[in-house]
């Protein structure tokens, strides 16, 4: 039917091969006793990889992320990350927050070296680092700027910087380029794909843009709503190499975009 | 910031020209003018009468104030941070803002006498509520996304409040400290009308029963302008300490 692997269960035979940064297992929650928000998910996030998780609203994508991010508790199963069980937020993730979450009262500088900051890291070293990120993702000359003075773009580059700045193994980004504008976002998403080229980070990945879980995507985890179930795990086999306008034209491109958009029609009625 | 000042003054020279006009109508004879009530101001300032008033009148005003403001912020924010403090402090304020504090200072004198205590106390009264109420809900609504951020990067919980939940909260903890300075004048002034003639309550009361009404509102004038001083310092104590971004305008 297509070029695309699609499974029910395509991740349990290379699990023995793949080093997996993240294992999620049996994971469920509810809120409340009502509110049935996801449904025993298993996932593997390999190592070195960019994994989206894409679906409509209320399949528990977000939920999914601040668990594996130890910002929210599981009703029921574990999240391993390199291979041990975690419970709380650790060093070896940093979260890029939807709307930013900068403090306004202190300066870019401040705000990249912040995650620094908490972990007492002497002043000097956290200021040099804060200002690598800075110049990593484009805002050398921003440093002494507050929040207030940026655009959202420019603000969500300040999340990615402060997230960058702890080092972690994984990235996990909550729908980073919801609240900025589309120009801006492909822009965002190219040069995110630049920065991770040469930083050899995991990303997990949330969005409910196709095009952008395609565009940015090793793998991607489609779930389905109420409660949050995988669906099916997609690999676009779209190379890396081109360029983003021959990516944007790629016939695989296209038509994975196309295969997600009708399996996900089904759950808009 | 120049414009603005010069509004700030065309709009004050505005309503001293209002007051003058109407003083000179005069609209009750128990109206002074504007310019009258400077000559007086400028008599009682020579003979040293404001200077004696405010000494006398500041002990009340200062301890209460201090007492207000310290213990306001602490309670408003163990309340914000903790549902068992809230349970417990939450009644107590609300009925204090509630109630009529006027009609509560004969109260005040059965308990503590007609002497410093008692002005305390009826500052306290009206300075507390204020600041306890409105740090608690400043520290209860602070933002949950950057408190999500703090912990996503492994912040304690001391490093949440202090970094995170406190600046957040500061803009709205100076607001009701700045409200809460403005009631524990108006306290000060009610306990010195209503318990025992003294400082600046005495100098109003004093020149009304001798119908010198431009020294009494030379009096009143002085509160006004010490008043609207107290507030602006703590404006810039709160941009200089908690909020650096408000500094440099928009």
């Amino acid at each position: 039917m297509s070029t695309l692997s699609m499974a029910a269960e395509p991740v349990q035979a290379d699990t023995q091969a793949q080093d997996n940064v993240v294992e999620v297992r049996d994971i469920t929650k509810y809120y409340g006793s009502d509110i049935h928000a996801l449904n025993s998910i298993n996932l593997d996030f390999p190592r070195g990889q960019m994994t989206t998780l894409l679906g409509p609203s209320g399949c528990g994508k977000t939920t999914l992320l601040k668990i594996i991010a130890g910002l929210l508790e599981p009703t029921d199963g574990q999240v391993m990350v390199n291979g041990k069980q975690v419970t709380g937020p650790g060093p070896e993730r940093a979260f890029v927050f939807q709307d930013f979450a900068l403090l306004p009262w202190a300066t870019v500088l401040r705000n990249v070296g912040f995650g620094l900051e908490l972990t007492n890291k002497p002043k000097a070293e956290r200021e040099a680092k804060a200002r690598h990120y800075i110049n990593e993702v484009g805002l050398s000359g921003f440093e002494d700027k507050y929040p207030h003075e940026l655009s959202g773009g420019m603000r969500q580059r300040v999340g990615l910087a402060r997230a960058m700045a702890v080092n972690a193994d994984v990235l996990l980004m909550d729908e980073p380029f919801s609240a900025v504008d589309e120009q801006t976002r492909r822009k965002f998403q190219e040069d995110l794909l630049n920065l991770l080229a040469h930083e050899k980070k995991s990303v997990i990945f949330v969005t409910h843009s196709i095009e952008e879980a395609v565009y940015v995507s090793d793998q991607i985890v489609l779930l389905s709503p109420r409660p949050g179930r995988i669906h099916s795990i997609i690999r676009p086999e779209i190379s890396r190499d081109s360029s983003p306008e021959d990516i944007r034209r790629d016939k695989t491109y296209l038509d994975t975009i196309e295969e997600i958009w009708s399996d996900l029609k089904k759950y808009l009625e | 910031m120049a414009d603005t000042t010069f509004y700030r003054l065309v709009s004050v020279i505005a309503v001293f020209i209002a007051w003058e006009i109407a003083g000179r109508i005069p609209i009750s004879v128990a109206f002074p003018t504007f310019s009258s009530t400077m000559a007086a101001l400028y008599d009682m300032t020579a003979d040293g009468s404001i200077l004696r008033a405010y000494g006398q009148t500041l002990q009340p005003l200062g301890v209460g104030v201090l007492i207000s403001a310290g213990f306001g912020v602490a309670i408003g924010v163990s309340m914000g941070l903790n549902r068992l403090f809230q349970w417990f402090w939450e009644p107590i304020f609300v009925v204090l803002q509630a109630s009529p504090v006027a009609a509560l200072i004969p109260l005040i004198t059965y308990a503590y006498g007609i002497g410093l205590t008692a002005k305390t106390v009826a500052v306290i009264m009206l300075a507390a509520p204020i600041i306890v109420l409105n740090t608690y809900k400043a520290v209860r609504n602070a933002s949950p996304s950057l408190i999500q951020m703090c912990r996503s990067f492994q912040g304690t919980r001391m490093q949440e409040i202090w970094r995170v939940i406190i600046p957040n909260a500061a803009p709205i903890i100076f607001a009701g400290l700045r409200l809460g300075v403005a009631a524990g004048f108006i306290g000060v002034i009610l306990a010195e009308l209503l318990i025992t003639p003294t400082g600046i309550g005495d100098l109003i009361s004093y020149n009304r029963s001798i119908a010198a009404y431009d020294y009494m509102y030379a009096a009143v004038f002085t509160i006004i302008v010490f008043s609207a001083v107290m507030v602006g310092l703590l404006e810039k104590a709160e941009i200089n300490f908690f909020r650096p971004e408000k500094k440099k305008g928009h």
